[in-house]
């Protein structure tokens, strides 16, 4: 569903990603790992709007995607979760996710269905829904579940999720994994994980690929990156030493 | 019925009442304060967004001279000077904002772009003093009573203008504060990236709040220059006057509907005061006790002193549960809870 093909971006005499192409096929959770800096999050930002490539081609369902604004492409079906949780403090939980149902849409729903359809979203990640509950207070697990009922609540048929798990505990990561696999099984999205730490991402994901210094070094099955020579180099190798 | 019901009647009887008890300098008095209010509440559309500017100035001066200027040499009727006044400050709007926001050119940076804005209008007027009459002032061509010439020497006209104004500031005011909207605003001022992320249109938003800004300024302006019927640079555009309008709404309270024009009814009668007080005793007084106690309304009261007795009162009624919360101030609560 998603095409990207010869994706670079460069900023200033750094390139960030380096001819990077891949596909992404319906119903799968594609695995996006690679060391810090590897150029995984820039990835991101290139598919979701935030950043315009330097040059490539990014196709949503064929229609060319590459260098819209963010809103634009949320408004194709793409959503996203930010590394570092962003909520809007101002706003309580609910008030966070309506918006996000609300102008996901582009505004064509009522704010009758917006707040219904946040509801759900927050159920689905297991957030209190009442009107009362607010953003202060929530730790880091928490702030991941918003940022994702976030997304849910944007109706998006690709879910971009950049859950670099750091600050969660292992239950916590092992719960978040799960709940992403609940979210492709039940609602049928498309979901790219991004992630430094390889062990719960393996469990879960059907392909992965693996990104260093911007480029593509890896792309199959789990099984066959851990046991891929260049992947166990830069990734692994640094990751142990 | 409810305390906030019983409070809006009292104050629109008293609104109804003054023109017939009132003494004409007082009434002078309210008319101004009312097109300040109307002016600053234009304003707090924008500020208490965090998307401060002190470029409104330039958008009261395009709104005041156009319509003069257009009446004094080509005879045209205010009604439709105004309109295009109006049209040249939204003009203006797009042409600064619309950079500044594509560049995301926020916080201090759209301050300090804003403040030149106000200052080049400010220039511009005393440069094209041939036309304007620079420093010096403008007078319109006054025909005594006219529709046609939105002139008019008896106070009552201007009054009802200002409280019609006024309330339809208020009315701009409210249907953005209910709306969805805010809370996108809301959105966008605390993370631009997020607010993309979840479909909002950051940039059609924050044009359409700046636009909506700009042209009810501007309104402001129109109606005060055909009010006073005397046009200064100093007094209607540039910095001292984007700082009046910054200061006044803040003081008032930017986040609640009554805030701005608070803070209208206090800075102007706290001039007026020290000025009659004072008179020539002791020159540079009045302005000096003016600047000390706004500055101790703004660190003291970062909510505005509307903000901070309306905090004071959810206080008191949330220990005193016969006091029916409206809708908005329920809502409102994590909110304040969270800063």
């Amino acid at each position: 569903m998603l095409t990207v093909e010869g994706l670079s971006k460069r900023f200033g005499g750094f390139l960030a990603v380096n001819q990077v192409s891949f596909d992404v096929r319906a119903g799968e959770i594609l695995g996006l790992i690679g060391p810090n800096g590897s150029g995984k999050s820039t990835t991101f930002n290139l598919i979701a709007g935030n950043l315009r490539p330097s040059s490539g081609s990014i196709r949503l369902d064929g229609r060319e995607i590459a260098g819209e604004s963010a809103h634009v492409v949320c408004h194709q079906g793409v959503g996203r979760t930010f590394q570092i949780p962003r909520p809007f403090r101002k706003l309580s939980l609910l008030e966070n996710v309506t918006l996000a149902a609300f102008y996901g849409e582009a505004g064509r729903i009522s704010r009758l269905d917006a707040e219904r359809r946040a509801v759900e979203a927050l159920g689905m990640v297991g957030l209190p829904s009442d009107a009362a509950a607010s953003t202060a207070g929530l730790g880091a697990a928490a702030l991941k579940k918003l940022e994702l009922a976030r997304a849910l609540a944007t109706k998006p048929k690709l879910l971009l999720a950049d859950e670099s798990l750091g600050g969660l505990d292992r239950a916590e990561m092992e719960r978040a994994a799960d709940m992403l696999l609940d979210i492709r099984n039940r609602l049928g999205i498309t979901i790219i994980w991004v992630e430094h730490i390889m062990g719960v991402l393996m469990r879960v994901v059907d392909r992965v690929i693996v990104l260093d210094h911007g480029e593509k070094i890896f792309e199959g099955k789990p099984g066959a990156a851990a046991a891929d020579p260049r992947v166990t180099e830069v990734y692994l190798g640094k990751a142990q030493a | 019925m409810n305390l906030n019901h019983v409070l809006w009647a009292v104050g629109l009887a008293i609104l109804i009442a003054l023109p017939f008890l009132a003494p004409p300098y007082f009434l002078h008095l309210v008319i101004q304060i009312l097109i300040w209010a109307f002016i600053y509440t234009a304003w707090s559309l924008m500020g208490r967004f965090g998307f401060v500017s002190f470029g409104h100035g330039a958008f009261l001066g395009v709104g005041a001279y156009v319509p003069a200027l257009l009446w004094n040499y080509y005879g045209l009727t205010p009604w439709l000077g105004i309109p295009l006044g109006v049209a040249g400050a939204v003009l203006l709007a797009i042409v600064v904002g619309y950079p500044c926001f594509r560049r995301r050119v926020v916080g201090h940076y759209f301050a300090l772009v804003t403040l030149a804005l106000s200052q080049v209008v400010l220039l511009s007027l005393v440069a094209a003093r041939d036309i304007t009459g620079g420093s010096l002032g403008f007078t319109q061509k006054a025909v005594g009573h006219s529709w046609y010439a939105l002139q008019f020497p008896e106070k009552g006209y201007f009054y009802v203008i200002a409280v019609l104004l006024w309330l339809a500031g208020l009315a701009a005011w409210r249907s953005i504060d209910r709306g969805i909207g805010r809370e996108a605003l809301e959105a966008i001022s605390e993370d631009e990236d997020a607010a993309a992320a979840v479909g909002i249109d950051v940039m059609r938003q924050k044009m359409r709040v700046t636009i909506v800004s700009a042209a009810l300024t501007a309104v402001g302006g129109a109606i005060y220059g055909q009010y006073v019927m005397y046009l200064n640079p100093e007094t209607v555009s540039g910095i001292a006057v984007s700082l009046q309008i910054v200061f006044a709404a803040i003081a008032g309270g930017v986040y609640s509907l009554l805030g701005p024009s608070v803070g209208s009814l206090l800075t102007l009668s706290l001039t007026e005061g020290l000025r009659v007080w004072f008179g020539t005793d002791y020159i540079g007084a009045a302005n000096t006790i003016y600047g000390i106690l706004l500055v101790l309304c703004i660190i003291f009261m970062p909510q505005g002193i509307v903000g901070s007795l309306q905090g004071m009162r959810r206080r008191g009624a949330i220990a005193k549960p016969l006091v029916t919360l409206d809708r908005q101030s329920a809502t409102r609560r994590p909110s304040s809870a969270a800063q």
